[in-house]
Order: structure tokens, then C-alpha cells, then sequence
């Protein structure tokens, strides 16, 4: 009971982040670091929300649009476009991604009692990928779980997907 | 504690393989006629090393097995035993059958315990059969008690009442920090134990010192106890006493038991070594059969290493190198900031003096990091010697085998990659390449075959060659068998070189009856295969009646790469620089297009498939769809031939491969990517994956 308490209590923070007007949220610890978009080198035969690799201090990091990801609208990158480069764990151990989002907001800390359950939101954003929702004072908060959402075997087996309904 | 013990585990193995490969190369190095004590005193600390750590890591089975070597050993550096080839022999079939026993275990999978019975019993037969060539001393007490397998008949094991035990401590047991009733405690935690102190050892009250053990005891302990128990505790103290112990048996009828009693009881307590207990020779055909299921017991002791990441050892004169290029980075750069925070513009020369050593500095820093990386070959080349020897023994011929070049470093991942094609290179040098003594006599060469292994570095390669002096490849057999196997044309016109490389074509294999050294002809074909994916190429030359050589070119490092950028729209992509054959504008004349399999082009009589860049990688902003306003670059990797349709080609250069795969994963068509100089990312190409996705 104690520990369960204990945990319910403890504050977690997220880095918010906007994507068509909503807020999204990334535990912080998850993220190295946020930068400006820059052009990228783009990878053949990958999904169309893989923009590209870009080189990070002399490490290859694949760099994932999450607009087109949750079946956004594409739209043009500007100077406020951002990129969060995360860390990420798979199966096969931690790589390192990015995203790219419309803008970053603010930091939160959020209790983990605070965090509820994520309604189903319909099939353009697949509740599998989402930790909860928190619902702050201005808005309301959708925490991802960026291992389960760039995960880059999935990645694969959407492409993979899509080629079989093709197919069909 | 095991968990305090398994951090240990990883380089406990390192340091036991590095002490078998020395064990290994110290028995082939023997020369029986005249034995150098230091020889023998090398094997000797190697296993001495390998018994002790494995007993502190409770690999008992491991420790067990060693002891008996190290008896043998003993026997060996006293000079009580002559040295001969079979016990050499069997020597270097325990140090495999040891390296088997660590690699399971480091694995965690199951020890094959026949085989280790199997050796353990060759080990004490070689050391019943010989007779001692001098009285033993007191100071080798394990000598002259004959060994066997010391193994139990289960069924007897099973009715085991308790153990008697004669423990007789040195005077020094105490000053080792050892207490003598902590162990009888744990003794009696076992059974039900009776102690007997013989006082006869105890001198005078003037002359005792009380830092000195002059009681023995004769312990008792009653109950079903696995000899591995009372091993363990008396594990610390089996060099600092004299211990004997004998089992107490619920029933005494089987001959074998009292002869084991009566074995032990004429024998002075002093002569009988820990762990062991006499018995007939007789016996051990019977103990072999139960030996793994004794051992299975022990197996549950022995606990699974975590596979442990790859490490390598570093000379620590390449460190030393490494830390004096940083002081040197780091007086540079206070030297550039303190430029910086007062600058004036009559400092410029002084900036630019600053600028080209740090790029010095740099770039030195740069060569000495890839530096420790490389490792000597002879971490390769050490294992054939023994390979030689193993092979010449079984064959009947007369070998020997040159080493040049050990010394030639070569990166880490090459030197790993490269030994199984070596070994096959080898071999079959070994096995077809040189002939049996009575034909070497007859052709007028000497009797003893020389195979020569020669490693050295030529521009940014490194060139390994395996040089044999014997009857060398017979090209019209060659083509007769390449022609009946289907390989080729009758009609073909080959020339030398064409010929020999028909032996690295899968299937082929000269050899008249396949032997399980090689002529399966399946060798040569993986070797290439191998030597090619390691970004190197391999040759033959050879004299018919005088001998082979055949040479490997690989990079040194697999880490840089000598590329062709290429341009595709927008897109630039690398491709090694080994792989283009040539590059040409096509004419529309030479053009195919083959209904349903794509496009070919005509290149001096051979038609090769074109693979558009474009449009296999999807690149919307290539210049031109037209092959005649592009280019073709003619490729070729693991024998496949092709061109790439390309927009241009932009420059060569030396590029660092960095994986793709690290944070992402495996694209087809992509071998890794690099960064160019403007600081963008460029994917280089494979030229098999873009064939195999071309096809698709």
C-alpha cells in the first residue's frame, strides 16, 4: 500500500510539445537534447514519416515526423519547427531518435496519480503509443510513450502493412 | 557473493583462455630430445593459474580437471617423468577439452561431460603407466600417489555413511589466517562429527611458538555428504596441509571398496593428496561410464558467466601515447583561448600557428585512437602450430610451418573475421598442397613440407600469405574437373588466373577422396566469399610441382573506406571505391530492354542488368530518367556485375563508416553512412543488397 501510495506520489517531469494546436508530453529524462530543423539526409525505402538521418556529433540518428506519424496534415517546416532528440529504448538496446514537432512549450511536473488513463481517440492516434493524459489548467496533455512510438521494428512492420493491403 | 563473484567471471575466462592458448604453445614448442625446465615451468603456472582461479569461482569441475594435468605437469618439471610424445599428446587434447569446459560454462550451456571423462581418464592412465624416476620427496606429496579417475561407482557413492578425514596442518596454517575450528564447525554442520587431536606433534612448553600449528586431528563425520562438501571446506587450506579422507560405507561388500580402504591404509596419511582417493586401476573402466553422472551433480555449482561484452587488451604504451596527445590537445587549446580573449590583429600569425597544431594534434589523436584497435596477427596465426601439428600427426606427413610477420597489426573486427578463412586456407595447404614424404623424395625436395605464413603491410593494406612448397595447383585437372562438373564451357578459354580461380567456385574440390581435413568443396568458396565481405580480394599464383601461395589484401581498418561520391537529384551516395569496375555515358544503340526483366546494356559483348538509382531508392529530383543523358557506373560485388544509373559522379574519398543500424535499422541496398565534409549525411552503398532489391 505504502509503496503504491509512494509512487502515485511521485512527480514526474514531461516536456510539452505542440503538434496541430495540441500539447503532447515526453518524460524529460527521455530527452537529450532540442534543436532547430535542419535539411537531413533522406533514407530510401522507409516510411514516409522517417524524414531522414541527421548527423548528431558523428552519430547517425534517424529523424521521425510526427505530424506525419499520427496521420497529420503535412505541413511546411519554419524557423520554430524543432526537432527533440531522444533516447530511446528497443529491443535490441537504446538508439538514439528524433522528432520533429511544431514547437516546444513548457516543462511539467505531474504526479503520477495525476496521469489518467487515454480515452480511445479513434484510430488516428493509436492509444497503444500514449502513457495517459493529463489534464492541466490550461489544456489538456497527451503523454506519448516514445519507446512503444519509435520503435524501429514497427516502423517495418507498418510498411510492411500497408505492402500487404496493397496487395490486396 | 555470487554476485560480488560474477563481475569477476569475464576476466576470469580472458585470463584462462590466455593460459591455455600458453599451455598450448608451450607443449608444441617441446622439443622431446632436450626439455628446457622453463618450458615445462610455463605450462606449469598456466595450469596452476587456471586450477586456482576456477576453484575460487567454484567451477569445480573445471579445477578438478586441471589438477590432474598439473600433476602430470609436476611430475614433469621434477624430472621424474620422461616426456614423451603421447603424453604430449594427451596433454594438448586436456587443454581443448579444458577450453570446451570454460566456453560452456562462460555460456552457460552444458558441459559435455563424456568428453571430459574421456580425457580425465587418458590423463590417469598416462599417469599410472609411467614409474616414477626418482623417490618422491616429502615436498611433492601429490606425486606419488598413484592417480585413476578417483571417481565412485554411483551405487557406492549412494551409500555413503560419512567420511573419515586425516588432517595434518602445516606449521604455517595459522599465519595464512586459516582456523583450524572453523572448519570443524562447518564440519559438524554437515554430520555428525567426532574429533581425535594427536598432541605427539607438540614440543616442549620452552620451544613452542604459539604462532605455530603443531596438532593434527583425526575428524569423523557422519552422513550422506557429497566429497564436493568437504572439499569446499578445506578448499583454502589443500596447499598448507597434509589431508586425507576416506569414505565410510553403510555396507563393505564390493571387492573394489575394501581394496580402496586397504589402498589408503597402507599408506602413510602424509602421501595422499586432497580430493583424491586411490583405487584400483581396475576400477576406472567402470568409473568412466558413471563419470558424468557424478559430474552432473556438481553442475548445479557451476553458474552461468553473463556473456560479457567484447573487450580487447591495449598496450599501455598505446594509452601512454594516447594521454600525452590530450596534454598536448589541451595546451593548444588554452593556448588558442587565451589568443582569443586578447586579440589583436598582429596576433594573426600567431592564430594560425595555433590552428595548424591543433589540427596536428587532432589528427594525431585520431591515428593513435584507431591505433588501439589494432591488434598483432599472431592472435591469429598463434592457433596454427598447433593446427600443423594436429594435421601433419594425423596424415602422416612432414610439416613445418613459418610464421613471418606476427607482428603486424591489423584492426580488431578484421582480425576476428579472418580467422576461419585462414584456417581453411591452411588446411588445405596442409592436406592437398603438400605431399606424402615418399613423394616429396621421389620429386627431389626435402622430405619435411614447408608451409610459410607471411603477414606484412603494403600502402593502406594489409597482405596475408599462405605459401606452401608443395605440388602446387595442375590447371589442365582443374579445368577438366571444372568442365565435368558443369562449371564452365569446354570451349572456355581460361587463362592462369581464370583457371585458379575456378577453385573458389561453390562445389569444386580437386581432391580425389574427401577427407575430414577438407575437399568438401564447400572451403574455398566461403573463404572468398568471407575475404570479399571484409572488403579485401584474394589471389592465387601457383607452380605445378613447386608450390601455391595465395595471398589476402584486405583494408586495414573496416572503419574508413576509400569511396566514390555519387549524385542522384538531390541525394549523394558513397559507393567503396573497390566495388567500380568503370563508369560510361551509354548509347542508345547498346541498349536492351528485355520484356518483363528489366533493362540490360551491351559492355564489350556481356549484357549487364541496369539498376536506375532513381528509381530503386525513389529520388524525385534526379535529373533524368533518360540512360542516355546519365551515367553508368559498372559495379561489381560478390561476383555479381551491374550498372548503376546515376545523375553524375561528384569525387573520391576516404569516408568513416558509421552504422546505420546503431539507432535505426538495416535499409537493403545500404551498408552503412557516413558524413561528408559539409558535415550531411551520405548512405553508402551495397552493391549485392541493391542487386537483391533491383530483383525484387
Amino acid at each position: 500500500m505504502t509503496a503504491d501510495l509512494e509512487s502515485n506520489q511521485h512527480v514526474e517531469q514531461f516536456l510539452t510539445f505542440e503538434l496541430e494546436g495540441e500539447a503532447y508530453g515526453i518524460e524529460i529524462l527521455k530527452v537529450q537534447e532540442i534543436r532547430g530543423w535542419e535539411p537531413i539526409r533522406k533514407i530510401p525505402n522507409t516510411p514516409d514519416f522517417v524524414k531522414g538521418a541527421l548527423n548528431l556529433r558523428g552519430s547517425i540518428v534517424p529523424i521521425v515526423d510526427l505530424r506525419e506519424r499520427f496521420q497529420m496534415q503535412k505541413v511546411e517546416y519554419t524557423p520554430v519547427t524543432v526537432v527533440i532528440v531522444m533516447s530511446v529504448n528497443t529491443a535490441s538496446g537504446t538508439s538514439v531518435m528524433g522528432i520533429v514537432a511544431d514547437a516546444v512549450s513548457d516543462v511539467l511536473d505531474i504526479k503520477l496519480s495525476d496521469i489518467k488513463e487515454a480515452p480511445n481517440l479513434g484510430s488516428r492516434i493509436n492509444t497503444q503509443y500514449m502513457r495517459g493524459m493529463f489534464v492541466g489548467k490550461k489544456n489538456m496533455v497527451m503523454l506519448l510513450d516514445v519507446d512503444k512510438l519509435l520503435n524501429p521494428e514497427e516502423f517495418v512492420d507498418i510498411a510492411g502493412l500497408a505492402a500487404i493491403a496493397e496487395g490486396k | 557473493m555470487s554476485i560480488d563473484m560474477a563481475q569477476f567471471h569475464q576476466v576470469f575466462f580472458e585470463e584462462s583462455f590466455e593460459g591455455l592458448d600458453a599451455m598450448e604453445s608451450g607443449l608444441l614448442n617441446l622439443d622431446l630430445g632436450d626439455v628446457n625446465v622453463e618450458d615445462i615451468n610455463t605450462i606449469f603456472r598456466a595450469a596452476h593459474s587456471i586450477k586456482g582461479g576456477s576453484g575460487t569461482f567454484g567451477f569445480t569441475a573445471v579445477s578438478d580437471f586441471t589438477h590432474v594435468m598439473e600433476t602430470l605437469l609436476d611430475e614433469m618439471r621434477d624430472g621424474r617423468r620422461k616426456i614423451t610424445q603421447p603424453a604430449v599428446d594427451v596433454l594438448l587434447g586436456s587443454v581443448d577439452c579444458l577450453r570446451d569446459m570454460l566456453q560452456s560454462i562462460q555460456n552457460g550451456s552444458e558441459v559435455d561431460q563424456s568428453d571430459v571423462a574421456e580425457h580425465k581418464l587418458a590423463l590417469d592412465n598416462e599417469l599410472n603407466n609411467a614409474v616414477p624416476s626418482s623417490p618422491t620427496g616429502r615436498h611433492a606429496p601429490e606425486a606419488s600417489a598413484p592417480k585413476s579417475a578417483a571417481v565412485l561407482p554411483a551405487e557406492e557413492a549412494e551409500q555413503i555413511a560419512g567420511w573419515v578425514i586425516a588432517f595434518s596442518p602445516h606449521l604455517h596454517l595459522l599465519k595464512t589466517g586459516n582456523e583450524p575450528v572453523r572448519m570443524f564447525r562447518e564440519l559438524a554442520a554437515l554430520g555428525q562429527l567426532t574429533t581425535t587431536v594427536d598432541l605427539q606433534g607438540v614440543p616442549d612448553l620452552d620451544d613452542l611458538d604459539p604462532e605455530e600449528c603443531h596438532l593434527s586431528w583425526k575428524l569423523r563425520v557422519l552422513g550422506d555428504i557429497p566429497e564436493a562438501e568437504i572439499d569446499e571446506i578445506f578448499d583454502w587450506v589443500e596447499d598448507d596441509c597434509d589431508l586425507a579422507k576416506q569414505p565410510i560405507y553403510k555396507t563393505s561388500t564390493s571387492s573394489a571398496q575394501t581394496q580402496v580402504s586397504a589402498d589408503i591404509a597402507i599408506k602413510p596419511v602424509t602421501n595422499i593428496v586432497p580430493r583424491e582417493i586411490s583405487s584400483e586401476f581396475a576400477s576406472t573402466s567402470e568409473s568412466e561410464s558413471n563419470a558424468p553422472e557424478r559430474k552432473s551433480g556438481k553442475k548445479e555449482e557451476v553458474k552461468a558467466a553473463p556473456k560479457g561484452s567484447s573487450s580487447i587488451r591495449v598496450d599501455t604504451s598505446k594509452i601512454d601515447t594516447l594521454i600525452n596527445m590530450v596534454g598536448e590537445l589541451v595546451i593548444t587549446q588554452s593556448m588558442l583561448s587565451l589568443l582569443g580573449e586578447h586579440f589583436e590583429l598582429n596576433k594573426l600569425d600567431q592564430l594560425k600557428n595555433g590552428l595548424s597544431q591543433l589540427e596536428r594534434h587532432t589528427r594525431e589523436l585520431q591515428e593513435s585512437v584507431m591505433n588501439i584497435r589494432m591488434l598483432p596477427i599472431s592472435f591469429v596465426f598463434s592457433r596454427f602450430p598447433r593446427l600443423a601439428h594436429d594435421i601433419s600427426s594425423k596424415l602422416g606427413k612432414k610439416i613445418e610451418l613459418k610464421l613471418v610477420g606476427e607482428h603486424t597489426e591489423v584492426d580488431k573486427t578484421v582480425v576476428e573475421l579472418l580467422s576461419d578463412p585462414l584456417v581453411h586456407l591452411v588446411r588445405n595447404s596442409l592436406d592437398h598442397g603438400i605431399e606424402m614424404p615418399n613423394v616429396r623424395l621421389a620429386a627431389g625436395k626435402p622430405e619435411t613440407g614447408t608451409v610459410t605464413l607471411e603477414a606484412y603491410h603494403r600502402g593502406g593494406n594489409i597482405v596475408i600469405e599462405v605459401t606452401d612448397d608443395g605440388k602446387g595447383l595442375d590447371k589442365d585437372k582443374l579445368r577438366a574437373k571444372a568442365i565435368e562438373k558443369g562449371l564452365i564451357d569446354p570451349e572456355a578459354i581460361l587463362s592462369d588466373k581464370q583457371t585458379y580461380e575456378l577453385i573458389f567456385m561453390p562445389g569444386f574440390s580437386t581432391a580425389e577422396k574427401l577427407t575430414d581435413i577438407s575437399g568438401r568443396g564447400v572451403g574455398m568458396d566461403v573463404v572468398r566469399r568471407n575475404i570479399q565481405a571484409l572488403g579485401g580480394n584474394i589471389e592465387i599464383l601457383s607452380e605445378l610441382g613447386k608450390g601455391s601461395t595465395i595471398s589476402i589484401h584486405l583494408p586495414l581498418t573496416l572503419a574508413i573506406l576509400d569511396g566514390q561520391s555519387i549524385a542522384v537529384g538531390d541525394e549523394t551516395y558513397i559507393l567503396p571505391l573497390g566495388s567500380i569496375i568503370e563508369s560510361l555515358h551509354v548509347k542508345e544503340d547498346r541498349l536492351n530492354r528485355v520484356a518483363g526483366k528489366g533493362e540490360t546494356f551491351l559492355l564489350r559483348g556481356q549484357y549487364l542488368p541496369i539498376i536506375r538509382m532513381h528509381q530503386i531508392f525513389n529520388v524525385p529530383t534526379a535529373k533524368t530518367t533518360k540512360l542516355t543523358e546519365g551515367l553508368i557506373v559498372v559495379v561489381e560485388g560478390q561476383g555479381l556485375r551491374c550498372g548503376l544509373f546515376v545523375d553524375d559522379l561528384l569525387g573520391q574519398q576516404q569516408v568513416v563508416i558509421k552504422s546505420l543500424e546503431a539507432n535505426y535499422r538495416r535499409i537493403e541496398g545500404v551498408s552503412g553512412a557516413t558524413i561528408l565534409g559539409d558535415g550531411s549525411v551520405a548512405l553508402i552503398l551495397d552493391i549485392p543488397g541493391l542487386v537483391r532489391l533491383a530483383n525484387q
